[in-house]
């Protein structure tokens, strides 16, 4: 079966939805995902949908699921790249992706998932407050 | 007047794919402009899988109407699944009897601009739709 190609960048990963997804591949495209973030310890997920050019109500819980799936597992998931049509048509269904953060573009999506991370991560303070407890 | 070839199939989730790729070049041909193409596509998507999750599979009809030079899209959904005991019931978003989110009849109604069900217990349902420009 056709899978959906995740890719990592630095701490976060990129999906681009090139092809119109059957529902089998949403679900794997999900499931692959949160495997991705386990396995490369990523800090964000950018979702590019700016090839899609509908969001029905199954694509619609795919994306929310994803984001609640990936902030339990620490990575923020920003969706980019709606197109205005598709958004009228989201919201008209009664779908409002709440949960679900969204920017313009892979640039503005990026720039959000940057600033999601703390400068320094906090690792020595964890093992010390490890140590303690 | 009406152009109508033959109905399509709805056996599995690659059907639903073909469903929204035919329902889009019916709405180009119908002239249709963006907004409304996104809604009548998104309304046959929900209305293609509750066919083959509700109905067990069954068949769609696309015709492109033209009244006084007005062109619409009109799609006849059919299936010979259990049917819609409590048809009311049904059309309330958030209501499903299956997994998903309960917005497909409620969300394909208000994206068409006209909307019909029939449904009998033990016989099946047939959904009728059009979207004017």
């Amino acid at each position: 079966m056709d899978r959906i190609p995740i890719l990592k960048l630095g701490d976060f990963l990129l999906v681009t939805v090139h092809v119109d997804m059957h529902d089998r591949l949403a679900m794997a495209l999900q499931e692959d995902l949160t495997e991705k973030i386990v396995a490369t310890h990523a800090r964000g997920v950018l979702i590019d949908i700016s090839a899609l050019d509908i969001v029905d109500s199954f694509i619609g819980r795919m994306l929310g699921n994803i984001a609640s799936m990936s902030g339990i597992l620490d990575a923020k998931t920003v969706v980019v790249g709606m197109r205005p049509a598709v958004a009228i048509t989201l919201v008209e269904l009664g779908l409002s992706l709440p949960g679900v953060r969204t920017a313009l573009n892979v640039e503005k999506g990026m720039d959000l998932l940057r600033a999601s991370l703390p400068f320094d991560e906090p690792v020595e303070q964890l093992e010390s407050g490890e140590e303690v407890g | 007047m009406a152009d109508r070839p033959d109905p399509i199939q709805i056996r599995n989730s690659e059907d639903v794919v073909v469903v929204r790729q035919r329902v889009r070049a019916a709405a180009v041909q119908a002239g249709l402009r963006l907004v409304d193409q996104t809604r009548i596509v998104t309304a046959a998507s929900e209305l293609a899988r509750n066919t083959l999750i509700y109905g067990g599979g069954g068949t769609v009809s696309l015709e492109v109407l033209s009244d006084q030079g007005k062109k619409s899209v009109r799609l006849i959904f059919e299936d010979r699944g259990p049917g819609i005991a409590d048809l009311e019931l049904a059309m309330k978003d958030g209501y499903t009897t299956g997994a998903g989110l309960g917005l497909g009849l409620g969300g394909a109604k208000r994206l068409s601009s006209e909307f019909e069900i029939e449904s009998k217990p033990g016989q099946g349902t047939r959904v009728v739709i059009t979207r004017r420009g």
